[in-house]
């Protein structure tokens, strides 16, 4: 079934740049002919395969393994386990600056998750490596899991997120609260989550003395070079990683895990390169997930709906050894104006693999409560959804104050209810069906994400031929980053992108920052952008200095990069080619450099986000309590669009994610043992095709002088927020049935039949 | 995964044999088998390839009108055979609505009917499970049990059996022609999978070694052609196993119901037959409180297994609700979403 897509791609051609093109894909081809070459592709001579055998119990101990069975076994090479685990150069159960984990890499015989590592084999083969691991055969002594609200441990949090306070207030909540002529109050839960990347997490690990090659899917080079370092006692010069292709990350590609660097340590310990790739149920602990919470929203709302206190607790899942708490509460900083905010959290210790950043993090959760708290609001009030998201509009950032570096969400909520047709939404639910008899609902949610950026470097070279090679070392988990970090670098260069050459994803280049927090475009982009402008300066300085060029003397009145050539700031015809320029100056190549940072002045004085709208409409099954989204439009604005093509497809993306949030997605947990019972991708549900029929992404124009000097703004998780209460309130709308747990479940909609 | 042999015999007779060896299983696409045995939940001693067996993959129609399909028939071409979906149009849809393309592109119909429960603690070897472990307990009577059986379950096992082109077979009478060590017979598909009782490992009443070499659908059957539905609620709207689901045929005559045939999916161990429910619609006007009857008396005997008393009320409703479907009339062409409640077909009454 194909995607709708009436919007036109809007082609803003910036000073005849390629930038604002939508260019397919540089890799397309590589990934559709099977050429692009993932971490597990990697054969190197000699090598062997590692298997992690993993417990089946939540908590307690391992006190017995049959290590001579997995050892007999043909082709086992050699069984690792905490007995015989070489040392490592790290603690691992300290965490590692700047956001390392503490993790599993079998220090000791205890059990602290289902899924855990308690061995590793290490075999000729990855059958032999696999039937090993199955030999092992492993008798535990079992602790209770812990597994609910009720036998986890509630505890306050020194932080959330990555380094987030537990607790922002704003305002007198009590006072905002009593003063309200309305109080909505109401409970939320949403489910445990895994990233479920396509690509698993994967390693190939080859070491020559004391220096290693690792291929693996990273999102965070440089980061994970000095933490691999640090692992293994080596200068993090002597660690490269190559990340070519990710095939997917959501954050969970961000952060060190133990059967990866299990594996490395292996292929140390035998002197031989050691592959090991997780299988899909392996992929549902080590590596993190989004953790259950359990929310509360008090909306205080006066005579005119605006609201007069917004208090949103969260109690957030964590493991019983680490701490990492989705900041949902905190969705319900930056959004809507009330001279009363408060949002706290709450974790809950329970013996699950420790959750960590899954796309969208904190935002998914917390605007799924948010914006459903809000349309409950908006029906108190008797109000449209939308005119009550108007009367909160925050004109500047509610809890600090702080002008918003740009902010175009009125023009979202306007296009996107304009594509939709919302403006003839009756407020009461139940009241639209279509010809076949379906009950219709319309729901709407506001998206919302930060713009953080990190410190990147880059560097340009432009050679002779006139074509120039970027380098940056960053990462493509499939969001076309080497397509737009392109575009951005040809737009600095004055060349056509054809004439650009990017290298990336091997941790050897400068570094590219992080790939998260939808911040890799404007971090790693700027560091391209300033190392072309650092480069074409040079070659200017070239030109201007020599009096056998037209150029020279220009200094003063500057010169212009365009084309592959410099002219004269005042005389077009007054110019000459970089490799006119290069070959006079006796030159093989002319090289810029750039380290890129956001400058913390105007980093203090604004706030940073993207924003967006989306609508939905559902069909609901009136007697059986089928739902199915009928149509997605989202209109979203985040500063300016290096390409239309990739970007709509990363909204698509969020959206898509969305509905899998509200309908489909959910890990479950057998209560008694922790076990996920649908750790697989035949029950494990995200959506397919059929499920979202119809979506629209609309891009609205947005200026942004502040967020950096590229004006990008991130587009990746977006998608998601907004759209997870736009669903549900979508339901609502089509049933009366107000549902607070996530997935919406079909049982859920087995209302009686009066309503009908 | 275990050691194992692989045989591939060149005949019906020699495979037989080969499988009358106990540790044999058969493996023809494999599309359930070799998960079961990466999983670990399957390990034969002995794997029979009946998969290059000559004569299995014909769609073959008698002359008394019935039809017989190979057990190596693939679930796609039988589906998309137009006499055949014209034919029987449930069996057709009940098809198009299971698995993926690919899947169904790969699955044999004699494996459909082979195929094991998806019940999460019998493919979880840490688990209890009488099914896979004779004796060993049940961890899903009191576990994960929502989508569990709601008909026809033990104390012993809850599980239920996951297919969908094996409930308008029930509902049609269809048999399953054996072939084994003792000679040939035919098994009634309703009595192919047996309901747990005390031996949940018993799944099926094929003898050891006995082989499906092939799929009857009698010539009876034809007469609902006109009005019958595959209907399937499912938790996502393509490959996904049922909630719960229903084939309701209906043979009409001078405007009342002359026979009907009524069969759940997803709600017991093996295709749920209601034959009561068929009888109460002989002879009836098919009214909506008739099929409200039907539905009554379908789910009379159903009790939760454990947090999934919905699924009662749900296979209620959805009875009634695809007997109105298969009043209205086979669709012309099976929907662009088969058996969904959302499928493409217009005029779906949705009072039931």
């Amino acid at each position: 079934m194909p995607l709708e897509t009436t919007s036109p791609l809007p082609q803003h051609r910036r000073h005849g740049s390629s930038a604002g093109q939508p260019l397919t894909r540089r890799d397309g081809v590589l990934k559709v002919t099977g050429r692009a070459t993932y971490a597990a592709d990697n054969h190197p001579d000699g090598i062997l395969y590692a298997v992690t055998a993993v417990s089946s119990i939540a908590r307690g101990r391992v006190t017995a393994l049959d290590v001579e069975a997995a050892k007999a076994h043909p082709g086992v090479v050699e069984v690792l386990t905490p007995a015989n685990r070489p040392p490592l150069a790290h603690d691992p159960d300290e965490k590692m600056p700047p956001f390392g984990f503490r993790v599993e890499v079998l220090q000791d015989d205890t059990v602290r998750y289902v899924n855990q590592p308690i061995a590793i084999v290490i075999a000729e083969t990855l059958e032999a490596a696999t039937e090993g691991a199955a030999l092992l055969n492993p008798v535990y002594e079992v602790e209770p899991a812990r597994t609910d609200l009720e036998s986890g441990k509630r505890f306050d949090p020194e932080g959330i997120g990555i380094g987030a306070p537990a607790r922002t207030a704003h305002g007198d909540i009590e006072a905002g609260l009593a003063a309200a002529v309305r109080v909505t109050e109401a409970d939320y839960v949403t489910p445990p989550q895994y990233h479920n990347a396509m690509e698993p997490h994967a390693v190939v690990a080859q070491w020559d003395g004391d220096r290693v090659t690792i291929d693996m899917p990273n999102q965070t080079l440089a980061l994970s070079c000095a933490s691999y370092a640090a692992y293994f006692g080596i200068p993090a010069e002597n660690v490269l990683i190559r990340s070519p292709f990710l095939g997917g990350g959501f954050g969970s590609k961000a952060i060190l895990n133990g059967p990866q660097i299990l594996a490395i340590l292996a292929a140390r310990m035998l002197n031989r390169p050691v592959k090991l790739a997780l299988t899909r149920a392996q992929m549902y602990g080590p590596v993190g997930h989004r953790g259950r919470t359990w929310q509360k929203l008090r909306l205080g709302v006066d005579e005119e709906g605006r609201l007069t206190a917004l208090h949103h607790q969260a109690l957030c899942t964590t493991s019983s050894f680490d701490e990492f708490l989705e900041p949902a509460a905190n969705a319900s900083l930056p959004l809507y104006a009330s001279p009363a905010i408060l949002a706290e959290h709450e974790g809950l210790r329970l013996d699950v693999g420790t959750p960590g950043p899954m796309r969208a993090p904190g935002l998914a959760s917390g605007s799924a409560a948010l914006e459903v708290a809000m349309d409950e609001a908006a029906e108190a009030c008797g109000m449209d959804p939308l005119d009550f998201r108007l009367a909160n509009y925050a004109e500047t950032e509610p809890v600090t104050g702080k002008p918003f570096s740009s902010k175009a969400l009125r023009e979202c909520y306007a296009e996107g209810a304009k594509r939709f047709g919302w403006s003839g939404r009756p407020l009461a639910p139940r009241t639209m069906r279509d010809e076949n008899g379906f009950l219709i609902g319309w729901g709407m949610g506001t998206a919302v994400f930060h713009c953080p950026h990190f410190p990147a470097e880059a560097r340009a070279t432009l050679r002779a031929d006139g074509t120039a090679l970027m380098e940056t070392a960053g990462a493509d988990m499939g969001q076309g980053a080497w397509t737009a970090l392109a575009q951005i670098a040809a737009e600095a260069l004055g060349l056509d992108p054809d004439q650009v050459e990017l290298h990336s994803g091997i941790s050897s280049l400068p570094d590219g920052g992080i790939a998260g927090g939808s911040g890799h475009t404007a971090s790693a982009g700027l560091a391209l952008h300033n190392a072309g402008e650092d480069a074409i300066a040079r070659l200017a300085e070239l030109a201007t200095n020599d009096p056998a060029s037209p150029l020279f003397g220009a200094g003063n009145i500057g010169v212009v990069a365009r084309s592959g050539r410099l002219h004269r700031r005042d005389d077009e015809s007054r110019g000459e080619s970089y490799a006119e320029i290069l070959a006079r100056a006796g030159r093989s190549d002319v090289v810029g450099t750039a380290k890129t940072a956001r400058d913390p002045a105007v980093a203090s004085a604004h706030a940073m986000y993207s924003h967006g709208a989306v609508f939905a409409e559902v069909k609901v099954d009136p007697d059986l309590g089928q739902i199915r989204v009928a149509r997605l439009v989202g209109a979203f604005a985040a500063g300016r669009i290096i390409n239309p093509r990739l970007v709509r497809s990363q909204y698509f993306g969020g959206m898509i994610w969305g509905a899998s949030f509200a309908l489909h997605e959910e890990a479950i947990a057998d209560r008694r043992t922790g076990r996920i019972m649908n750790a697989d991708l035949a029950e494990y549900h995200v959506p397919v095709n059929a499920d979202v029929p119809s979506l629209d992404a609309i891009l609205i124009p947005e200026d942004d002088p502040h967020v950096n000097p590229i004006g990008v703004k991130g587009v990746g998780e977006i998608g998601i927020t907004g759209t997870v209460g736009a669903i549900a309130n979508a339901v609502w709308h089509a049933t009366g049935v107000r549902v607070r747990r996530f997935p919406v479940r079909v049982e859920d909609l087995l209302i009686s039949r009066e309503f009908a | 995964m275990n050691r194992f042999d692989y045989i591939r015999p060149a005949s019906v007779p020699e495979a037989v044999e080969a499988a009358a060896v106990p540790g044999s299983t058969y493996l023809a696409a494999g599309t359930n088998l070799l998960d079961l045995m990466k999983g670990g939940t399957a390990r034969p001693e002995r794997v029979i390839d009946i998969t290059r067996l000559p004569g299995l993959d014909r769609i073959e129609w008698l002359p008394d009108g019935s039809v017989r399909v190979g057990a190596l028939v693939r679930n796609s071409d039988l589906a998309y055979d137009d006499r055949f979906a014209r034919t029987f149009p449930a069996v057709a849809e009940a098809l198009l609505s299971g698995a993926s393309a690919q899947l169904r592109n790969a699955a044999t119909i004699g494996g459909n009917l082979m195929q094991r429960t998806r019940c999460a603690y019998f493919h979880d070897l840490a688990s209890a499970c009488n099914r896979r472990a004779p004796g060993s307990g049940c961890d899903a009577r009191e576990g994960e049990n929502r989508l569990h059986a709601v008909l026809g379950w033990s104390e012993h096992c809850i599980a239920t059996h996951p297919s969908d082109f094996c409930v308008p077979l029930v509902a049609l009478d269809a048999v399953a022609e054996v072939e084994g060590t003792r000679g040939a017979r035919e098994i009634p598909v309703d009595a192919l999978h047996v309901l747990p009782g005390a031996a949940p490992e018993q799944e099926t009443a094929l003898a050891p070694g006995e082989l499906i070499v092939s799929l009857k659908i009698p010539a009876e059957a034809t007469a609902f052609a006109h009005n019958a539905r595959y209907l399937k609620l499912r938790e996502r709207t393509s490959f996904a196993f049922a909630v719960v689901s229903v084939a309701a045929a209906l043979e009409m005559e001078a405007g009342a119901i002359r026979k009907a045939r009524i069969a759940l999916g997803g709600v017991a161990a093996k295709p749920w037959r209601a034959r009561e429910a068929e009888a109460s619609l002989a002879g009836a006007e098919a009214t909506p409180e008739a099929f409200a009857k039907a539905a009554e008396i379908a789910l009379a005997e159903a009790r939760p297994s454990g947090d999934n008393a919905f699924k009662i009320e749900l296979a209620r409703r959805i009875v009634a609700r695809a007997l109105t479907l298969a009043l209205e009339g086979t669709p012309e062409a099976i929907p662009a979403l088969p058996a969904s409640p959302f499928s493409t077909t217009p005029g779906a009454n949705h009072a039931a």
